[in-house]
């Protein structure tokens, strides 16, 4: 049987297509546009005088030792973030279903993370590890830990991943709910009256058949932690110590608002919207055959 | 017939009145907060309320670093205010940017308001004086760096309270002391690049970059990798070792640490006095900024922080008017004594400096006259103040840079070399992009 559904009017699809191609175009392809355009040109500040450089501000990028470092940077952040978020997400999922009584409180409890701006959530863990006033750290400190996020990466690392994750465990918790859910009830119980306890349940039934899910939430927590993270390292760390927070879309945010360098900045975009595209064809092409629609 | 004549007459006459009658408004973008806020606008309003032609109407437009982005956002967009507070940081970027501001000068005298650079603080004048001798825009409020203490701490571990150490021999030593008698933070810094490279620099009489440190031209290139910064610096990196100094962050966050009597000595601006006055719950005093005696001609002077008010270009003649009005009555030597009492900022003129001094401000307020007096001397051409383009971003280096020194994974010479070597290609870079 045909699947498509076929028009037979010539405009009818355009039509239909048209709101959707509109926001697109004003919100994708044209700033998109912007940012192409000016990679290629070098400013003052204040926009009195445009110079055409070329691929000047490229080879400029490729020649900084710090902009390479930021590539390490920006991949162990995703990763941790992607890897740390999605498992723990998935773990509360799990636990949510198999809860019997007062499933809606807790499932409001934990959706209520994705309400709150990435700025404030940076600067909400950012209190509670301050290193001499934070709870946390003054926690850690009575058991012999010694937190000081100013001055060691690895904790700015973990910092940073920690308000990360927090922000989008809602989402990722959300989606799995509802992926778990889907899952028929008949499975599970024809394989617990075969004897496979709760564990095996989750590896062989359950984990392969949120594959669509998780697969969807890979490419979301990804694209997530490459872009939209940079107010949450802005208000926590800086990029600091040294630049070892600073990832690849708060070098930008840096270098375009703060240091007005638009050239550098919008060159800067281009790499990561080719980095991002790239990835997303990866994980379609590749991963995507493991799934299990 | 002749009466209704006379009237729609009057009509006209009155409609043609009106615009003449309604103010001219001076849009000023700013970014004060708290106290500090409020004194812009009472400054604002004692303007307004003093003549009836112009309306000043200040707006805070967010922290300096995202005020003159949304300057660059509103130029481009041809909405830019008539006057706009730039932070000193900014103040090489503001000079190359052709065509974007009217020198302060050239709206004075097209107004007919005389206007003499030679009244401002010389280290205040020459730092908005381009090099070409023309002053580019209006000094404001005007901050130096200067060295706070904790005299409760002092006291409870045997150091005279009342007289601050003097030199960094005497602020390692009394850290000791201090660490000794319990604190857990005996000094740290605010704002290390301005405190420990630029003031420092400038203070102990030594370049911190080439070209009379950038206010000679664009072709500047930073030399702050000389042996005596290299001293200095590991002399911090071994406190910081032993425990004596403290990085608390970035920017003016370890202010924080400081007020609440964690830390018991810092370094930073002097317009933290007022916030100190108002939150500390100890007793504090101001001692000028630490140097190493046996450096020739040290103490110098400091540099100057803070920020200055610049014209906007494109604007109507008779808002330009307006402005020159606003700027004669801020520049008046009560206003600015007034708000030198009132900010902790310097007085930028000499005059309101010696009106404050006779009011007898400086005996009832000790600790306001040390930046004062760290200010109003004669300057070298190596302390006369520190201009450079791509500022904002070599400050961010120097951060990156020394952090690494603190965690002890950089030695203090590579993280200098490191700032230089990092620097002069944002240097090289801004010359590049501003030399059509």
């Amino acid at each position: 049987m045909e699947k498509r559904a076929v028009f037979r009017s010539r405009w009818l699809p355009w039509a239909l297509l048209a709101p959707q191609v509109a926001i697109i175009a004003v919100f994708f392809f044209w700033p998109a546009g912007q940012a192409l355009l000016q990679s290629l040109q070098q400013s003052d500040a204040f926009g009195t005088s445009v110079d055409w450089v070329g691929l000047d501000n490229f080879r400029a990028l490729l020649a900084d030792q710090r902009y390479l470092a930021s590539f390490k940077v920006t991949a162990v952040f995703s990763i941790l973030v992607a890897a740390v978020g999605l498992s723990l997400s998935l773990a509360l999922a799990v636990f949510a279903e198999r809860i019997v009584r007062g499933t809606v409180i807790y499932r409001v409890l934990l959706i209520w993370p994705y309400a709150v701006a990435p700025a404030v959530a940076g600067v909400l863990w950012l209190f509670l590890f301050a290193p001499s006033v934070g709870i946390v750290s003054y926690g850690l400190k009575a058991i012999g830990f010694s937190w000081n996020h100013l001055l060691d990466s690895d904790h700015a690392m973990a910092l940073v991943v920690i308000a990360a994750v927090w922000k989008k465990i809602s989402y990722n918790f959300l989606l799995f709910v509802a992926g778990l859910q889907s899952i028929p009830k008949s499975l599970i119980e024809a394989a617990a009256i075969d004897g496979a306890g709760p564990w095996r349940r989750f590896w062989t039934i359950q984990f392969p058949l949120l594959s669509p899910t998780t697969f969807f939430l890979l490419v979301i927590n990804i694209v997530y932690a490459f872009f939209e993270t940079f107010a949450i390292i802005d208000a926590s760390t800086q990029g600091g110590p040294g630049s070892d927070t600073a990832i690849l879309v708060y070098k930008v945010y840096y270098d375009g608002f703060k240091a007005m360098d638009l050239g550098g900045s919008a060159a800067q975009s281009v790499v990561m919207m080719a980095i991002v595209v790239v990835l997303t064809i990866i994980q379609f092409r590749f991963i995507e055959k493991k799934v299990n629609y | 017939m002749k009466i209704r004549f006379a009237l729609s007459a009057a009509g006209l006459l009155s409609l043609a009145a009106l615009p003449a009658h309604a103010q001219i408004e001076i849009q000023l973008w700013h970014s004060l907060i708290a106290v500090n806020n409020e004194w812009v606008n009472d400054l604002a309003r004692d303007f307004n309320a003093s003549q009836s032609t112009y309306k000043v109407v200040p707006t805070y437009k967010g922290s300096y670093d995202e005020t003159l982005p949304a300057a660059v956002a509103a130029f481009r967009a041809g909405t830019a205010p008539h006057i706009l507070q730039v932070y000193e940081v900014g103040t090489a970027t503001m000079m190359a940017s052709k065509g974007v501001a009217v020198p302060v000068g050239q709206v004075m005298k097209s107004a007919g308001i005389p206007f003499d650079p030679a009244v401002y603080i010389p280290a205040v004048a020459s730092y908005y004086t381009a090099p070409n001798g023309q002053m580019l825009s209006l000094p404001f409020n005007s901050s130096t760096t200067v060295f706070y203490y904790n005299r409760d701490a002092f006291r409870a571990a045997g150091l005279d309270p009342n007289k601050g150490p003097a030199t960094w021999p005497e602020v390692a030593l009394a850290a000791a002391k201090l660490k000794a008698s319990g604190h857990k933070c005996p000094y740290t810094t605010a704002w290390q690049g301005w405190t420990q490279l630029e003031s420092f620099s400038a203070w102990h009489n030594i370049e911190y970059a080439s070209q009379r440190n950038g206010l000679g031209g664009m072709d500047a290139r930073l030399l702050l990798n000389s042996p005596l910064h290299l001293r200095h610096i590991e002399n911090l990196a071994n406190m910081a070792k032993q425990g004596l100094f403290v990085y608390k962050g970035r920017g003016n966050v370890p202010e924080a640490a400081f007020v609440s009597g964690e830390c018991a000595m810092i370094t930073t601006s002097s317009g933290f006095l007022g916030t100190v006055r108002k939150n500390a719950k100890f007793a504090h005093a101001v001692a000028p900024l630490p140097y190493y005696p046996d450096v020739h001609g040290a103490p110098q002077n400091t540099v100057i922080g803070g920020a200055s008010l610049w014209v906007i270009s494109g604007k109507k003649q008779a808002e330009y008017k307006g402005v020159a009005e606003f700027f004669k009555y801020i520049s008046n030597p009560e206003v600015q004594a007034a708000s030198h009492k009132r900010t902790g900022y310097l007085p930028v003129t000499t005059v309101a400096y010696e009106l404050t001094e006779k009011s007898g401000f400086y005996k009832d307020n000790p600790g306001s006259e040390v930046a004062v007096t760290q200010m109003v001397r004669k300057v070298t051409d190596k302390s006369r103040g520190i201009r450079l383009g791509n500022y904002p971003q070599i400050r961010n280096i120097q951060d990156e840079e020394l952090e690494q020194v603190w965690g002890g994974r950089k030695s203090p010479k590579e993280a200098l070399d490191a700032i230089v070597q990092r620097g002069n290609e944002l240097l090289e870079k801004f010359e590049r992009a501003n030399r059509r």
